[in-house]
């Protein structure tokens, strides 16, 4: 804060309450849905308020034995959604930041058609070629495993993308003075650039955690070991009932669980990485 | 692609080999489904039933999504050699495998050759018939079928003074009964209707002993054209927008989206799916009772029967012998009146043999749970027809989305009922030919 | 747009890039040619019998009017996607990094959505919008209007864009708060003390600075928009009612995963990355000349 003025203040503290509520609230009725029975979800407005079926609700799906999701235990699946949020978070961040490092601190041939190439794989939505993907990964004999949940989806564009443009705004003057005092380009990068890049990678990682945690489609698709079943394909199968009703109480209380490690990363990352570490005097 | 082949080749010799080796090793089938929440547990109780009843085979049954997704693993699976023996496919996907003359291994042909004492005889005729080639040769394992019925609120229609046993029988008579119930402010609406294109058009058309498309509905050739914009059709549809107009009928939705409409007690009469009824069960306030759909009492020969929708059991090419026999000895479990009475009570769906009809008919089961046979009931009323048997058309998941848009362009206002249905038939026509021409 | 200052190496640069090309390549562009591939062919889900059809299939979307029609509900849903997105992260991104009370409370809250599984998000929405007992459908009739999405295509059209919109805000807004914090305190506080207030402190310093970061997210919410939106309208209208919320990428999806009709769904992806590909190349050109690095 700069300087003080109060009714800025009250002003910023409106807004973002405001917001938080508008975005919230979503979120707030899939919690208050999960505490109570079933049937007050479908016969009736949406409550607004918190029932109270909660210990219930949530006893039935930790120690039920979760029937409903396949009768995977809950902690197998949170493992292996963290396993695969894990690998790929940090996966994409490795070689993205590597990738844009090259990219944007070298000059060689070649150069832009290396990250136009990257770049491509934003272009062309999963669903489109999810069946040709699924052939060359079994074809490596990837299928069931954990490097095939993650691996094929580590090629991030977004990443390389941000680190990109995040490179392209740090002064031409340390990079001088770096090769002045005959750095070499891997010194540069672990002493100068990636302290710098703090800010950008804890935010990367949080996006990338959250990403490979609710991904769906792919690991439903190359897994026929129901050991290897995620917290977000439990969910899907809960509430995917062709002509009869979904566990709706049941199928929240375990979305709003499944919500709790990625708000675990979030605030993990919040505390690691606090404006004023980043400083860059010029 | 000659790796691809290596592996199967591999895999297959593999299998091979264990099944000769192993007299232990258990022959494993892989069983793809769609089946989520309860319903999956019900299916992985057969399977472990299945398991338990004998040593030599063991069925995994695998959740792989919804419909859609499981088509789409299997299919996936199939182009890189890793298919499953068994997967559940929609009713509406039936034309499409089909079509797959390569990929697929015919039911009946699976029992002849592989199974013991097959005797298609005691299958339900409008429950198989669907699935059956032009000969009558049953393609497919018929697994979650069910029907569309009508359930209506019998404490509204106590408030209105109309009794609550007396449903409507004849859409006239529905109509009068809405204005009735309306008028005494017992509901704010007459009925709605889940699953237009199932229940409305399809349905009708069968219920009624009309064409939905040529060919007899598709059966005999791909080269079938739609017939569901024909006059009677046009008729209801029209009839139907005047009724929205006039408050007798609201629009909920896709699919089973118009639940909340009939649990709130905002509408009198919901047509859906039989097997929701464990659901309405669970979540109406009210009491509630099952009748058969309404019709057209000047139409001659109405109402015929009904036809089924639910999802089937096909099984797949690239597997050994050994595997064969194993999916045809659980497909012999399946069949039998026990399992089939308990998964059909259970779950609402129909029994897909007259002999689980009466165990279940036996046990009572129908005295204590009315209205859970009305399904059954409005299914056979007659042998079916040609118009009656079902539908055999290519890319029906579009076609019906295309229903879909058209009706909602009916209900917004947007179009008249006959504009819509002659363009959903053009619409549609271009995707049965295209069908027709991918697969000749 | 590249360094003046850069060093020297060719094998180097090279085998830093070589992960993430090998990924690329095995992972994504041969699968993404042979799905594109299939544009020309006319095949049976299953892959037994194919021909090649040379540009039938575009023909074919060409003489469909619906399908020009979509292209026009798509340009809309994806402007008014894109411009809320970010307008409104922005704003709260701006504003969570002023406050110091309360701050990681705000920030956690903001980036709650994200992560929020899909399935459950879209079911969300269903529940809240639902004529009958909807929450906000209720509210909306409470003001006087009488909402129902499944009869009305401008409502469904609000409900897909505020529910695709809800999950870019948090996305954006974590990007913008970590452009923000990685501006120098010594600027702002170098105009504070030249006089300038914070409308103008924003604007003239706060706002260019932020500006790769901005122009970083522009062109992934673009092909957020364009690409990733399916999920949501198929869990909320179905691109109904009618035609209304029919994006050309939910086309793609009914065609090519439900509809298993793969060629035209190819086809579709073909023009839709084409699309895509122009406007990503025009921001570049045009919009990244504007950027301060």
């Amino acid at each position: 804060m700069v300087e003080n003025r109060p009714l800025l203040t009250f002003f910023q503290h409106t807004i973002l309450i405001f917001g938080v509520l508008l975005v919230v609230f979503p979120v707030y009725i899939a919690f208050v849905a999960s505490t109570h029975e079933g049937r007050a979800l479908t016969s009736g407005m949406l409550p607004l308020l918190p029932g109270n079926r909660m210990i219930e609700n949530y006893n039935t799906i930790l120690f039920g034995g979760m029937r409903q999701a396949g009768g995977v235990p809950v902690a197998l699946m949170l493992f292996n959604s963290m396993v695969m949020a894990l690998s790929i978070a940090v996966g994409k961040i490795a070689i993205s930041l590597i990738s844009a490092f090259a990219v944007v601190y070298f000059r060689f041939p070649f150069r832009m058609l290396a990250f136009w190439i990257i770049f491509i794989t934003l272009m062309l939505p999963v669903e489109v070629r999810i069946l040709p993907t699924f052939e060359v990964v079994a074809n490596l004999g990837m299928l069931n495993s954990y490097a095939g949940l993650s691996i094929p989806l580590i090629a991030s564009a977004t990443a390389t993308f941000l680190f990109r443009q995040f490179f392209l705004t740090v002064p031409d003057e340390l990079t001088e003075a770096a090769r002045i005092d005959g750095a070499t380009p891997f010194q540069f990068f672990k002493d100068i650039l990636l302290p710098l890049s703090r800010t950008n990678i804890a935010a990367i990682f949080v996006i990338m955690f959250i990403y490979g945690w609710n991904q769906y489609l792919w690991p439903l698709l190359i897994t026929t070991d129901p050991s290897f079943t995620t917290i977000v394909m439990g969910i899907q199968r809960m509430v995917t009932v062709a002509e009869g009703q979904p566990q709706w109480h049941l199928a929240m209380a375990t979305a709003t669980l499944a919500l709790l490690p990625p708000v675990l990363v979030v605030i993990v990352m919040q505390r690691l990485f606090v404006k004023g570490l980043v400083e860059t005097e010029k | 692609m000659s790796f691809k082949r290596k592996l199967l080749a591999t895999s297959t010799a593999m299998i091979l080999i264990a099944g000769v080796t192993g007299a232990n090793a258990q022959t494993e089938i892989n069983f793809w489904h769609a089946m989520g929440g309860e319903l999956g547990d019900r299916t992985a109780d057969i399977a472990e039933g299945f398991n338990a009843s004998q040593d030599q085979y063991k069925v995994n049954a695998v959740y792989r999504g919804n419909y859609t997704e499981t088509m789409t693993a299997a299919i996936a699976g199939f182009r890189a050699g890793q298919q499953p023996h068994i997967v559940q496919v929609f009713e509406v996907g039936t034309a499409t495998m089909m079509a797959a003359e390569g990929a697929i291994y015919p039911v009946y042909q699976l029992m002849e050759e592989h199974g013991r004492n097959w005797d298609p005889d005691v299958y339900l005729p409008a429950v198989v018939g669907y699935y059956a080639d032009a000969d009558n040769n049953i393609l497919s394992m018929p697994f979650n079928s069910s029907t569309p019925v009508m359930y209506y609120n019998k404490a509204a229609f106590e408030a209105a003074g109309l009794d609550p046993e007396s449903p409507p029988r004849t859409w006239n008579e529905l109509v009068e009964a809405s204005r009735t119930i309306m008028e005494a402010n017992a509901a704010e609406c007459g009925f709605t209707t889940a699953w237009q294109s199932w229940v409305q058009l399809e349905n009708f058309s069968a219920l009624h002993n009309v064409p939905f498309a040529t060919k007899a509905n598709g059966f005999e050739g791909l080269d079938t054209e739609f017939t569901f914009n024909g006059d009677l059709q046009k008729r209801h549809i029209s009839n139907m927008r005047e009724w929205q107009e006039e408050g007798i009928f609201r629009y909920g939705g896709r699919r089973g989206d118009p639940n909340p409409l009939f649990y709130t007690g905002e509408c009198a009469i919901y047509m859906h799916s039989s097997a929701g009824q464990a659901a309405v069960e669970a979540n109406a306030d009210f009491e509630y009772g099952v009748a058969m759909l309404p019709y057209y009492d000047d139409v001659e020969g109405a109402p015929q029967n009904s036809i089924i929708g639910g999802a089937t059991l096909w099984v797949l090419t690239g597997h050994s012998p050994e595997e064969y026999e194993g999916i045809a000895a659980f497909f012999a479990y399946l069949s039998e009146a026990e399992v089939q009475a308990d998964w059909h009570q259970v779950t609402g769906y129909l029994p897909i043999t007259m002999a689980a009809y009466e165990l279940s008919q036996e046990r009572g089961f129908y005295e204590e749970n009315p209205g859970t046979d009305t399904s059954i009931k409005q299914m056979t009323l007659n042998e079916p027809t040609e118009y009656s048997r079902g539908l055999r058309l290519g890319n029906f998941v579009q076609i019906r989305d295309i229903l879909n848009e058209e009706l909602e362009e009916v209900w917004s206002g947007n179009k008249s009922a006959e504009q819509a249905l002659d363009d959903a038939a053009r619409r549609g026509n271009e995707l049965l030919r295209q069908f027709e021409a991918d697969n000749s | 747009m590249h360094k003046r200052v850069t060093f020297k190496g060719f094998a180097f640069p090279l085998a830093l890039l070589a992960p993430q090309l090998l990924v690329t390549l095995i992972f994504f562009i041969w699968p993404a040619g042979q799905a594109l591939y299939q544009s020309v062919l006319r095949q049976d889900p299953f892959g037994l019998r194919t021909t090649f059809v040379g540009l039938a299939n575009f023909r074919r979307l060409f003489a469909d009017s619906l399908y020009l029609n979509s292209f026009q509900i798509t340009i809309f849903f994806s402007i008014a996607v894109t411009v809320l997105g970010l307008v409104l992260a922005l704003l709260f991104a701006v504003m969570a990094d002023r406050v110091i009370k309360g701050a990681n409370g705000y920030k956690t809250m903001l980036i709650l959505p994200y992560a929020v599984a899909p399935a459950i998000a879209g079911v969300l929405w269903w529940f809240m919008f639902n004529p009958s007992i909807g929450i906000l459908a209720y509210a909306a009739r409470g003001l006087g209007y009488n909402w129902n999405h499944q009869t009305n295509g401008g409502d469904a059209m609000t409900l897909v864009i505020i529910a695709a919109v809800w999950k870019q805000i948090s996305y954006n807004f974590l990007f913008f708060l970590a452009g923000l914090q990685a501006i120098p305190k010594s600027l702002i506080e170098a105009a504070a003390i030249d006089g300038a207030g914070p409308w103008k402190r924003f604007w003239s310093i706060v706002f260019p600075l932020l500006s790769p970061t901005t122009f970083f997210l522009l062109v992934v919410n673009v092909v957020y928009a364009f690409f990733d939106t399916f999920g949501v309208i198929h869990a909320t209208t179905s691109g109904g009612p009618g035609q209304s919320t029919n994006i050309l990428v939910y086309k793609v999806y009914t065609d090519g995963f439900i509809g298993m009709n793969l060629g035209s769904s190819a086809a579709q992806s073909v023009i839709l990355m084409g699309i895509v590909i122009l406007l990503t190349t025009i921001q570049f050109r045009y919009i990244e000349r504007r950027v301060q690095y």
